[in-house]
């Protein structure tokens, strides 16, 4: 299931329908409540798409609670519901914002560029990003597919590929993996 | 009796400090009259700590704005007026501001307490940024948002650590003294509990024999700790950090007794200063020079 949401109409309908800036931490905190509670009405795997296009100034307090402390809740080993985002619409000072938060707390996730690319952004180990990047180029594939394509045995792929998974950076399905915008 | 603090003929962010010494050893509740009269020229961060000084008195100050009629407009139309009369008691004349177009005061001082404080500020710098930033200053077009990020930063402090409301102003000016070029300045200023009693507020902090207003101020302002647990809480002052550098900015922000400063190459500030005249609340000051375009 893919989902969209665009950030600044959660901001005009949360917060205040002047606003059109995403900044202060209860701001921030109001937008991301409003996307949880959106998130927890799907079922099921679901790749949400959250649009930037429209936020006109987000500061590092937002990126913090918009960002970061929705990527926190979800990944690891038991995340609340199979969720997967991915980031539109982020323009050059709003990725400043989002990369010192994600720094902070070794995130990373993937954003979708103007021209329709992927970009692998926040604190990813060498391994891990040549994985992704390999998977990006191969579509859907499995562990094995992934050790050939990248020259290492099958049990390095696997875990990386779990490494990924379990940072929500890539989608599961049985044994295969599929890089987010590719799901899409 | 009333103690008449003399302001100095230009006040800045250095010579505001004969008037915080003046003030420093005074009970609050002691009347004060803030003598301005002969003040010829303020910037935006001595006219908030001006407005903050009035703001910590018990007894309620009295206020002598500037004879120079020029002077007196121009704090006018920065708004200075409006706040003083809610604090002070205004002696003399007190000027009307004239609308004469002025395109110097990006943001006239305006109070910040609230969380929807910062949101109203933010909205109403960006349009003028743009074109005084790009237009007068030369500066990347980028760095106008980069700015506005950095002036909800920093008013973000008050809302989120002072306990009192403050004052935002932000203002262009040439700066001949130490310069001689143009810049835009944002000062934050507030009489509240301040960077020391803030981290000290953190649960379970330890503090060391050392501790005191410099070292709670190098924490903060250069190793982005804050009194929240929370990893992600610190990053506004280190993105207004970042800011500051990558445009040759000087960022400097006092509390207490202590000043701490990020010092760019054209300044002769130093660094730290201690053993200043004790003050409530946090003062911050970040000043973004003009570009000179490459010829």
């Amino acid at each position: 299931m893919i989902n969209h949401i665009d950030v600044s109409s959660v901001l005009r309908r949360t917060v205040c329908d002047l606003y059109s800036n995403l900044v202060t931490r209860p701001t921030g905190a109001a937008v991301r409540t409003e996307i949880e509670n959106l998130l927890s009405a799907w079922r099921g795997p679901s790749l949400t798409v959250i649009d930037f296009s429209h936020v006109n100034l987000l500061d590092f307090s937002c990126a913090d609670e918009v960002v970061a402390k929705l990527l926190l809740r979800f990944e690891g080993g038991a995340p609340p519901q199979d969720a997967y985002f991915l980031l539109r619409g982020v323009r050059e000072d709003h990725l400043d914002a989002i990369e010192a938060a994600l720094e902070r707390y070794q995130l990373a996730l993937v954003m979708q560029a103007e021209d329709g690319g992927l970009l692998l952004v926040g604190t990813v180990n060498d391994a891990q990003r040549r994985a992704w990047q390999a998977l990006r180029e191969l579509g859907r594939c499995a562990a094995d597919e992934l050790a050939t394509a990248l020259g290492e045995a099958p049990a390095h792929a696997a875990a990386l590929l779990a490494a990924l998974h379990e940072r929500r950076l890539i989608m599961r399905f049985d044994d295969t993996y599929v890089p987010l915008g590719v799901a899409q | 009796m009333t103690t008449v603090i003399n302001v100095p003929p230009s006040l800045d962010d250095a010579t505001i400090e004969q008037v915080l010494d003046q003030v420093a050893p005074l009970a609050r509740d002691q009347k004060i009259l803030i003598d301005a009269r002969h003040t010829r020229w303020a910037s935006p961060y001595a006219l908030t700590t001006l407005l903050t000084v009035a703001q910590t008195r018990a007894e309620r100050a009295g206020f002598a704005g500037p004879e120079n009629d020029d002077t007196a407009s121009y704090w006018a139309r920065t708004g200075f007026y409006k706040h003083a009369e809610q604090l002070c008691d205004l002696h003399g004349h007190v000027p009307r501001a004239r609308n004469g177009g002025e395109s110097s005061v990006l943001l006239e001082i305006t109070p910040v307490a609230k969380s929807e404080d910062v949101h109203d500020v933010v909205e109403r710098i960006q349009q003028k940024a743009q074109a005084i930033l790009v237009n007068e200053l030369h500066l990347d077009p980028q760095a106008t948002m980069r700015f506005a990020m950095t002036l909800s930063e920093a008013c973000q402090n008050i809302v989120e650590h002072a306990q009192r409301g403050g004052w935002v102003a932000v203002q262009t000016y040439t700066w001949r003294q130490r310069l001689g070029r143009r810049v835009v300045q944002i000062a934050v200023c507030d009489a509240g509990i301040g960077f020391r009693a803030s981290l000290e507020s953190a649960h379970g902090r330890r503090i060391s024999d050392r501790w005191d207003d410099g070292m709670a101020l190098e924490d903060a302002v250069i190793r982005g700790v804050s009194r929240f647990r929370d990893p992600g809480r610190g990053q506004g002052l280190a993105g207004v950090r970042r800011f500051v550098g990558k445009w040759d900015g000087k960022l400097s922000v006092r509390s207490g007794t202590a000043r701490i400063a990020i010092v760019p190459s054209w300044d002769e500030d130093v660094p730290l200063v201690e053993n200043l005249a004790p003050f409530p609340g946090s003062q911050v000051q970040i000043t973004i020079p003009e570009r000179i375009p490459a010829r």
